[in-house]
């Protein structure tokens, strides 16, 4: 099957959104792109449904693949996502994920961990852009946070020395900071954005940080088009909580952006308005809603799924279908602003159905 | 503490940037009010590497016992062998509690309202251990070491102070999904210490989730304990949502030494000697030594004088959206204090 990706995206790694969107010409000849959907666990089939339905409203070409991830043992006892799951990435490239939940005591660890560990999923992005519609105190977020996600504080390395001292083990090398620092400047060049900003404690932790620290800078040196500032882990919270307005793109380690993207979630107004992408190695990208799977609303017609359809967005954007992205992404905003059709989370009465049908409206409207 | 004729002795550490303009106007603000201190000044150059100046320091608070200090340097271009000397003089005086109270203040304009939260940070281990290693050349490692005494004795701090201060709940910040061992085991000295407290409600949250919860609803917070790092992070959120570094005093306490200084040891290099910094933090922290030296009457008298120009009189200066100049501000509050009709010298 040709893959026909037409004029405009000659393979551009393009995600998130444009500071000044500037629409790409229109592509006439498009065949159907195969993604890789899997819908997860607890709303996430729902949720799952909402976006398949807004796609087809906006006639993207896409076509959904579906896969189920579950752990099982592998031969020689490890674990591994299913082979039909793995070959289906594999093939496609591009992946579309719900909420996966992560049992305790499974003995396994959790699937987000291992669907990072078998893709090389090595970049967490998210965009955070204040939603008009959807008030919180901050106005005018516009940020991304670019997280290194393999390694850091989160490498898993822990033990328990005697009784009563236990170390964990934080790790920085060369090669994971200099793959994320690449990867945070060439964002920022493909995206428009003007200044790219690391996140460190170099002066705790003078050799790991310094590490990644350094790293930065050398990247910087090769994108000198891209302005590039150091800031303290304490510094960007200090005054993100004051003014998120003079942040643009941050890069930093596992756990400071673990900290820092849920930090901006919140500023533009939870999980469940966040989208977010992963960056493998071997142009594979998995974007995913990164709430959880709540049990309690599932299966009930209340899920709101604006984070799975605005990470679907930045799959779009991703792919270079940049007008798809921007119709959806527009009549979803419009349709949070509008405020006459919402799910009980955003402060309406609304089921997701309802509020997907009038996502899907104004979808139809725009055409 | 050293009383000596009646009057007490106490280390001060000018720092760099904006710390020895405004400890001096400390100084300026005690000496007005007859505030029975002395004040032994060590200098601290953050440029040299040697020791020697942080040693002096730290036999100078051994001495006396307290001390107030600015933020000093620290040059992250030096090599690691360099520590934090901010670092260095937390763990060598084993200042284990870090404490910051961030309420919201009626005069200051923020996003939100009715703040009110105190942070006890463990303040000695944790993340701040400063052991690294390049284990080969591209590899570095860096330890964070949680120990058994040192999460308990911090939980009892918490729970002490909490209980002292009538407060009703305590909240452990924590990433014991991830870091088992580490995390997990500060979450269980946490549950062993709040068995002892029935009065004190507990519960735990995770960082991301904090930071994500702080922003949007930070009334719902009383009390929280966490290891180094979270409080790093949790205490800048906090005084961001007051309303920024210039207003939070914190307090550094060990067993036998307590140090006091600006929450969010800034060392405001970009404002230094321009007149207009921010002098409330590190005349509160000023406050909270003088409470901890039983001079509450001057506490009181200075920590009303600095609220009564913030909140009523409303002179502030250009980090909280005010044109008033360092000095200004200073001189009001001392009119104010004079105005109480306490004993005051000339101007």
């Amino acid at each position: 099957v040709h893959r026909f990706i037409g004029c405009a995206a000659i393979v551009s790694r393009v995600l998130g959104s444009f500071k000044n969107g500037s629409p790409q010409p229109r592509n006439f000849i498009r065949e159907m792109q195969t993604v890789t959907l899997i819908p997860g666990d607890g709303i996430g089939p729902e949720i799952s449904n909402a976006v398949m339905k807004i796609f087809e409203a906006a006639n993207a070409p896409i076509e959904w693949e579906e896969r189920n991830v579950t752990a099982i043992k592998g031969p020689g006892g490890k674990w591994m996502i299913p082979p039909d799951a793995k070959e289906s990435m594999d093939r496609n490239k591009i992946g579309l994920k719900g909420p996966l939940k992560t049992p305790i005591a499974a003995g396994h660890p959790s699937m987000n961990l291992l669907l990072r560990k078998t893709f090389d999923l090595y970049a967490n992005v998210r965009p955070c852009v204040s939603i008009e519609g959807y008030k919180t105190p901050y106005t005018d977020v516009n940020l991304v946070t670019i997280r290194e996600n393999t390694e850091g504080e989160y490498s898993g390395i822990e033990h328990l020395i005697v009784d009563g001292v236990v170390q964990s083990i934080k790790l920085i090398t060369e090669q994971a900071s200099e793959r994320i620092a690449e990867y945070a400047f060439e964002y920022a060049r493909n995206n428009q954005r003007a200044s790219v900003t690391a996140v460190h404690k170099a002066n705790i932790m003078r050799m790991s940080d310094g590490l990644f620290l350094r790293k930065c800078r050398e990247a910087a040196e090769k994108h000198k088009d891209v302005k590039f500032t150091e800031m303290y882990l304490d510094t960007v919270c200090l005054n993100m909580v004051q003014d998120p307005t003079q942040f643009d793109v941050l890069v930093m380690p596992n756990l400071y952006g673990d900290i820092l993207s849920d930090l901006c979630a919140g500023l533009i107004g939870g999980l469940g308005v966040t989208p977010s992408g992963n960056i493998g190695a071997n142009g594979v990208a998995i974007f995913e809603s990164v709430h959880g799977t709540a049990p309690d609303i599932a299966g009930k017609d209340f899920a709101n799924p604006t984070a799975l359809l605005l990470s679907a967005v930045m799959m779009l954007r991703h792919m270079g279908l940049h007008s798809h992205g921007k119709k959806i992404e527009t009549a979803c905003f419009d349709t949070i602003r509008d405020k006459k059709v919402l799910t009980k989370d955003l402060g309406g009465n609304s089921k997701c159905s309802e509020f997907t049908e009038a996502i899907c409206q104004k979808v139809r409207d725009m055409d | 503490i050293v009383v000596y004729g009646g009057r007490h002795t106490v280390t001060l550490i000018p720092g760099d940037g904006i710390g020895p303009e405004l400890l001096n106007h400390v100084r300026e603000v005690f000496r007005f009010s007859c505030v029975p201190v002395d004040f032994e000044v060590v200098h601290v150059n953050s440029a040299l590497e040697t020791d020697d100046d942080m040693n002096n320091a730290i036999t100078a608070i051994r001495r006396n016992g307290v001390a107030l200090k600015g933020n000093i340097e620290t040059k992250h271009t030096l090599p690691a062998s360099v520590k934090s000397r901010n670092n260095v003089l937390r763990t060598s005086l084993d200042l284990y509690a870090n404490v910051m109270h961030c309420q919201s203040l009626p005069g200051v304009q923020t996003r939100h309202k009715n703040i009110d939260i105190m942070i006890i940070r463990e303040n000695t281990e944790g993340e701040y251990s400063s052991l690294e290693h390049e284990s080969v050349s591209g590899v570095v490692e860096s330890l964070k070491i949680i120990t058994r005494n040192n999460s308990l004795r911090i939980a009892e701090y918490a729970f002490q102070l909490a209980r002292d201060k009538g407060r009703r709940r305590v909240t452990a910040v924590h990433k014991a999904n991830i870091m088992k061992l580490g995390d997990g085991l500060f979450l269980q000295c946490c549950k062993e210490v709040a068995s002892g407290y029935p009065d004190i409600t507990f519960d735990s949250m995770i960082v991301d989730n904090t930071t994500m919860q702080l922003v949007s609803k930070p009334q719902q917070f009383d009390v929280m304990v966490m290891p180094n790092l979270y409080g790093n992070v949790v205490s800048n959120v906090c005084a961001g949502l007051v309303g920024g570094p210039g207003l939070v005093p914190g307090a550094n306490y060990g067993r036998d030494y307590a140090v006091f200084e600006t929450a969010t040891r800034n060392t405001g290099k970009s404002i230094a000697g321009r007149n207009i910094a921010n002098p409330t933090a590190l005349l509160l922290a000023s406050c909270m030594m003088l409470d901890h030296l039983e001079l509450n009457d001057h506490a009181t008298s200075i920590r009303n004088a600095v609220l009564t120009t913030m909140n009523e009189t409303r002179l502030h200066t250009a980090d909280i959206g005010g044109q008033g100049t360092t000095l200004e501000v200073v001189q009001s509050i001392m009119r104010i204090i004079q105005s109480k009709g306490q004993l005051t010298s000339e101007f």
